[in-house]
């Protein structure tokens, strides 16, 4: 009989013939990033362009999309890989810019120097670090050829990428030269100088070193540049920005369904449970509850009929993790979902997706019909007696329904409202019966962790958080975008070399991490370790990975402001404690900003936050207050400035600012021209003046002023 | 016996039955942990945090209501932190409530006021905004007020989960979450039965009964009506409640003499009505046995149950007994037989029933229940509102001295009476079928298999060695429950009756609000009520529809015999299907 794996083997060799079929004879392929970010940038533009010249026949190139590699605020990019030449990366590319491509670069091997992000130097290293190996020896090479390049002072002439598993694990580390594309297998610290002096310096193979024979062009794509990925650490976003991710062959070949295949054949349910709770991984949806103990919950309950839930029903504001995670990668949560099916004796899947997602939903729903077709999904799977389907729910549009015991609501056909717990959904869940429900980060750990084992990832972390989270990175930073790190990193890391620090080199303010659920850090938090439990204890939460650098510019109180009108929208009206107690909180943070604050508010704001957080039916309402409440301890000083001085130190609060003319006015009555409530008076050439109780605080005068004769504090 | 656990309650160590929430034990230990939306007969909410309580070693604060006690547990319920929590919560409620208790309608017996009053909200620290709605006033029956409503969900539960309309759900999100009907329709519009029980369960004023009080003040001092009233027997079960009188006690002869009090010329008794109705009813299920019409015959005498029907369950109109209710019967004889007995124009008669129903109102209304043009009732005033009039009119019904009925629409059977509770139709109908099938009085008069809380009551009796199967069912939700068994096996049952509400009338959604310490629909008031209804009976000698004098008289002087031309006139309608707003007709889906 054919094992689960040997039936996995057959395919993936089918799937390379079909890929190789259409790629490797085709010696350029463009790689267009087409993510719901990239489309909005302008990517399927760009699409139709090069599409567009190869219909026309004026190039003869293989033209595909992949997910989003992260790199939100330079998109749309663009991949150029060719034989024998550099891998090239373009960045904020424009349908011009794409012409440009196709006229320069694609006819005539021309760079576009304007657009390049990486792949314009003579040569580069790209070092292979997919996910499945992540091993001390390729950091330690790593380490040992930036050491080099600094030394030999060859930054000019080569730059240093990574990739993504190039599926030669039994033979790393591996280092891949470019443009010759001389692949070096079970390299060494000492191998490093070797491939340095002799491919690097003379263009000619490193005598000495492993180099895969047979020019080996393979599967090779780049993830990103030493800079920006150094600390990145790719597990759950392994093939975000890599795979197409509409296409299942491109999956399988970077170990797709392994895991899967694996557990079928060698594996119990018991086995896969034990493996997962070694892993340590916990819930990435915020809460961090241990996964593999949820899992065994959930197996023991003893049902006609269980349910296996992906909670996909990404809601805070700024948050795209589990969006570019689908988008970028879908089989991975299907191939987590199946296997988490098999670990509790499931036999349906259901994707709860928010329909906010059209993209990610067709994305999802493609992988799935795939996934059926080729036999991962239905009866039987892969030869074996395991049966398991999944079907796909869209959410409406609550925050709430993240919430899993109101997602199991919305699902049922209820409106989506939380209830107590417990009974909790791993034994009472969806229509009554043992559910187990993880968010889409988690799932998409499961193969990782299978195939790569439960130690490996247990390596990854601290010592009560294991493996990787993901971030979406935004706000006043520089380099805005999603990226994976590992557990224990510190906070300023991420802010200052993965972010590349605040625009315009303004002051770094505050951190919110967790979105609306989470608190607002200051600097001096910033060497906390990234953990569930050392985020929890400066006042903010881990949370499903929404993080916002937060500038000088900002006003504390009116971010707090911000995030509780959130949710107080969100709220789903249930408990009191939310419901009534989240909008007076509003009411007295809106008062303060409009400079109406009293005595003794921030201890109001404290009383109800504390009861909201120790009172509230959901983990929406607990969370809630913890906006106001860290900034109220944080940023004391700037409630207080607002409520006693009636000041907003980033002048952000409209009303609490005062416009007046200063000695060096000329009279030039542009300000009185612009004025809308004719606060301002004054005969021309003589200095004007502004009635500070007409005056809207609109801030016409002082923008339209061109002799910086107004202040404005 | 579930299992001993020890826990800790206050530092005070207890033993408890294991298997029961924090709530449960705790009321049984004599700490009453205050609340709101919590109601026994209803699922669990844990809404509005108003019964949470510390338990050592939990982070936040839990509500007793819903999370299960367990071994060793520590609970604490008076702690500094926790009082102040739950005076904030309760606190937050008030802040969003109307101020004006002094002219509202639950004045003095408002769940809000208790609490907040026993949480001690000598201040307000956290006034703000407040919801601000339109009364819903759309229906005859049923009065929606959503700036009184204080979300505790009790409402819509009970409307889906005891009585399975489903009219109310939460809509919108926040700040802005109100209960409303589907697509925030008119009550009058939407597929509301009536029932009232969503009044029975509010908290606060958010649900009243369409008051018709002032109305009928003033037309009681219109020299030019005679003024004639009826009462339902479950009046006089409950209204002693209103006036501080513990549950169960009738107040029959009280509550004709401050009926008379109150300017009334004639007080007669519903109870005449519901033995004519028998009259009607057991000869209507007779004929039908014999093979003239659909088997089995359900009940059509409560009015929320026939709106409920009209709507969704319109297929079994046929198996609908076409007798009227005994209110509108009494009504139509009021407005025919009665008025040229005392030979006055029937448009000079203003007929008043004192219901302890809101369904009742809407039932009044019906165009098909006209009696020669005139309404049969021309106001319906329930329990509630009867109290509330005798009080504001200064009547002492404490120490009234008792009154009799008037004649000749005042004399009952003891079945008559029994019609307030659940099964209490059907006891009287067999009563009198029987005799009239086998010829002799039926022994067992007191039918014990259909008496009793139990949701659907299924008994049967012999007529001559042939079986007869009966059903009783309570609350709409129990009614869909037969019906649906009905559809599946239509032999199942001969004879089905039906109530509306919990209990039968005397569980009405126009009976006296459940007082400081009791709870709405609470069983055992239900059990007392329906003693007491049982008791009167006993005390009759006539105990059957048929022996009632004045019944045979009636017949004898003006109707004839049962079922006569003259009776399907005056006494039997017939029902429509309805298609409120949401639902399409089983046409329309088979498409």
């Amino acid at each position: 009989m054919t094992t689960p794996i040997e039936i996995l083997k057959k395919k993936k060799q089918e799937a390379i013939d079909r890929i190789y079929n259409k790629t490797y004879f085709s010696d350029k392929v463009i790689y267009v990033g087409m993510a719901s970010c990239e489309i909005a940038a302008g990517a399927k533009e760009v699409m139709e362009i090069f599409k567009d010249a190869v219909k026309k026949g004026q190039i003869t190139t293989y033209v595909t999309q992949r997910g989003c590699v992260g790199m939100c605020s330079v998109e749309p990019t663009v991949d150029i890989v060719e034989k024998g030449k550099m891998h090239t990366r373009y960045i904020k590319v424009t349908p011009d810019v794409a012409k440009r491509i196709i006229e320069e670069h694609i006819k005539k091997g021309q760079i576009v120097k304007e657009n390049v992000y990486f792949g314009s130097k003579q040569k580069s290293i790209v070092i292979c670090r997919g996910a499945f190996c992540l091993n001390q020896k390729t950091e330690d090479v790593i380490e040992e050829i930036e050491k080099e390049i600094k030394q030999r002072n060859l930054q000019d002439k080569v730059e240093l990428c990574f990739s993504s598993c190039i599926d030669l694990c039994d033979e790393g580390p591996i280092v891949i030269v470019y443009p010759e594309n001389r692949i070096y297998t079970n390299v060494k610290v000492e191998d490093v100088k070797l491939i340095i002096e002799q491919d690097i310096i003379n263009s000619k193979q490193a005598e000495g070193v492993n180099v895969l024979q047979n020019g080996y062009f393979k599967f090779i794509k780049i993830l990103g540049d030493y800079k920006n990925f150094k600390r990145q650490k790719r597990i759950v976003l392994r093939n975000c920005g890599i795979i197409d991710p509409e296409n299942i062959d491109e999956y399988l070949l970077v170990r797709g369904y392994e895991a899967l295949a694996k557990v079928l054949t060698y594996m119990t349910p018991k086995q896969v449970i034990e493996e997962i709770k070694k892993s340590g991984l916990r819930g990435r949806g915020g809460a961090g509850f241990p996964t593999g103990v949820k899992w065994e919950i959930t197996s023991k309950e003893i049902s006609d009929e269980k349910f296996v839930i992906c909670n996909s029903d990404e809601g805070d504001p700024g948050a795209f993790m589990d969006r570019s995670t689908i988008e970028g990668d879908p089989h991975s949560i299907i191939e987590g979902m199946i296997i988490g099916g098999y670990a509790i004796g499931s036999s349906k899947g259901i994707v709860y997706i928010r329909a906010e997602y059209p993209l990610a939903v067709e994305r999802i729903k493609k992988a799935i019909e795939q996934a059926k077709k080729e036999g991962f999904l239905g009866e039987n799977i892969l030869g074996s007696n395991f049966s398991f389907d999944i079907e796909i729910r869209l959410g409406a549009g609550a925050f709430v329904c993240g919430e899993e015991t109101a997602l199991i609501h919305s699902i049922e056909g209820h409106r989506g409202m939380p209830r107590p717990r417990p009974p909790y959904p791993s034994i009472q869940g969806l229509f009554n019966k043992p559910t187990l429900i993880n968010n889409v980060e988690t799932w998409a750990n499961i193969p990782f962790i299978i195939i790569s084992s439960a130690e490996l990832f247990n390596k990854i972390g601290t010592k009560t958080s294991k493996g990787t989270k993901v971030f979406a990175l935004a706000g006043k930073i520089k380099n805005t975008g999603l990226v994976e790190v590992p557990m224990g990193i510190k906070l300023r890391e991420i802010v200052d070399e993965i972010g590349g620090g605040i625009i315009e080199d303004k002051k770094f303010k505050a951190l919110q991490t967790g979105g609306p659920s989470g608190g607002c850090l200051a600097e001096e938090h910033l060497d906390t370790e990234v953990d569930y439990e050392s985020l929890t204890s400066v006042g903010s939460i881990m949370g499903s990975g929404g993080m916002i650098v937060i500038d000088e510019d900002s006003c504390m109180v009116a971010v707090a402001k911000f995030f509780l009108e959130f949710t107080q929208n969100e709220s789903c009206g249930k408990c009191t404690p939310c419901r009534e107690g989240t909008k007076r909180m509003l009411e007295i943070l809106t008062r303060i900003t409009e400079g109406k604050g009293q005595e003794g508010d921030i201890e109001k704001l404290e009383r109800l936050g504390n009861m909201i957080k120790k009172s509230s039916l959901c983990g929406l309402g607990q969370s809630a207050p913890n906006p106001v409440l860290s900034t109220t301890k944080n940023f004391k000083d700037e409630y207080v400035e607002h409520i006693r001085d009636k000041k907003c130190r980033a002048k952000f609060c409209t009303n609490l600012l005062t416009y007046e003319i200063k000695e060096n006015c000329i009279g030039c009555g542009a300000c009185k021209k612009v004025c809308p409530v004719e606060a301002i008076s004054g005969s021309p050439k003589q200095i004007h003046k502004i009635k500070q109780d007409i005056c809207i605080k609109c801030g016409g005068c002082w923008r339209v002023c061109k002799f910086d004769a107004i202040s404005r504090n | 016996m579930a299992r001993l656990i020890t826990v800790y309650v206050n530092n005070k160590q207890y033993q408890v039955e294991d298997g029961q929430t924090i709530m449960q034990a705790l009321d049984k230990l004599g700490y009453h942990i205050p609340r709101l939306c919590y109601h026994p007969k209803l699922s669990i909410e844990g809404a509005c945090r108003v019964c949470i309580v510390e338990v050592d070693g939990m982070r936040n604060f839990v509500a007793s209501c819903a999370y299960p006690i367990s071994d060793a547990m520590k609970i604490s319920t008076n702690t500094p932190e926790l009082r102040r929590a739950r005076r904030d919560i309760v606190e937050l409620l008030v802040d969003n409530h109307p101020m004006d208790c002094h002219i509202c309608d639950r004045n003095d017996n408002c769940e809000l006021q208790r609490l907040s009053y026993a949480m001690g909200i000598k201040q307000r620290h956290f006034v703000g905004e407040r919801k601000r709605y339109q009364k819903d006033v759309s229906s005859v029956a049923v009065i929606r007020d959503p700036e009184k409503c204080v979300l505790c969900g009790r409402c819509v539960r009970v409307c889906s989960e005891i009585q399975g309309v489903f009219n109310l759900s939460y809509a919108y999100r926040g700040f802005k979450t109100v209960v409303t009907t589907a697509f925030d329709i008119p009550i009058a519009e939407s597929v509301c039965s009536s029932c009232g029980q969503c009044i029975n369960v509010c908290p606060t004023a958010a649900f009243l009964e369409k008051n018709y009080t002032q109305e009928l003040f003033e037309k009681l001092c219109d020299p030019g009506l005679i003024k004639v009233v009826q009462f339902a027997p479950s009046v006089r079960a409950a209204i002693g409640e209103a006036f501080g009188f513990p549950a169960g006690i009738s107040k029959e002869k009280e509550t004709i003499a401050a009926l008379k009090k109150l300017g009334f010329d004639y007080v007669f008794d519903t109870q005449f009505g519901a033995d004519l109705t028998i009259m009607e009813e057991a000869n209507e299920f007779l004929e039908r046995l014999k093979g003239n019409g659909k088997l089995p015959m359900i009940t059509s005498c409560s009015a929320a149950w026939m709106k409920f029907m009209e709507q969704f369950y319109p297929d079994m109109i046929e198996n609908i007994s076409t007798c009227k209710s005994p209110m509108s019967m009494l009504g139509a004889m009021i407005k025919t037989y009665f008025a040229e007995k005392i030979k006055v124009d029937p448009e000079k008669i203003l007929s008043v029933a004192v219901m302890c129903c809101t369904a009742k109102k809407y039932e009044a209304k019906r165009p098909e229940l006209l009696v020669n043009g005139l309404s049969a009732v021309d106001i319906v005033i329930t329990t509630r509102e009867l109290a509330w009039m005798i009080k504001s009119a200064g009547i002492d019904f404490v120490n009234i001295q008792p009154e009799e009925f008037d004649n000749p629409l005042g004399i009952s059977s003891g079945g008559g009476a029994i019609f307030g509770t659940t099964g209490g139709v059907m006891e009287s109908a067999i009563r009198t079928a029987y005799e009239i099938y086998t010829g002799e009085p039926l022994m067992e008069i007191e039918i014990s298999q259909i008496r009793g809380m139990q949701g659907i009551k299924e008994g049967s009796i012999e007529l001559d060695g042939k079986k007869i199967n009966v059903v009783v069912a309570h609350g709409l939700g129990n009614a869909s429950k037969v019906l649906e068994i009905i559809k599946k096996e239509p032999q199942k049952y001969h004879f089905v009756e039906i109530m509306g509400c919990p209990g039968g009338c005397i569980g009405g959604g126009g009976q006296p609000y459940a007082g400081a310490n009791s709870i709405p629909l609470d069983e055992n008031i239900l059990m007392k009520r329906a003693e007491a209804l049982y008791g009167i009976d006993r005390k009759k000698t006539i105990r059957r529809a048929h022996n009632n004098p004045a019944i045979r008289r009636l017949y004898k002087e003006f109707l004839g015999k049962p079922l006569s031309e003259k009776a399907h006139k005056l006494l039997h309608t017939h029902y429509s299907p309805k298609y409120p707003k949401g639902i399409i007709p089983k046409e329309m889906t088979l498409r």
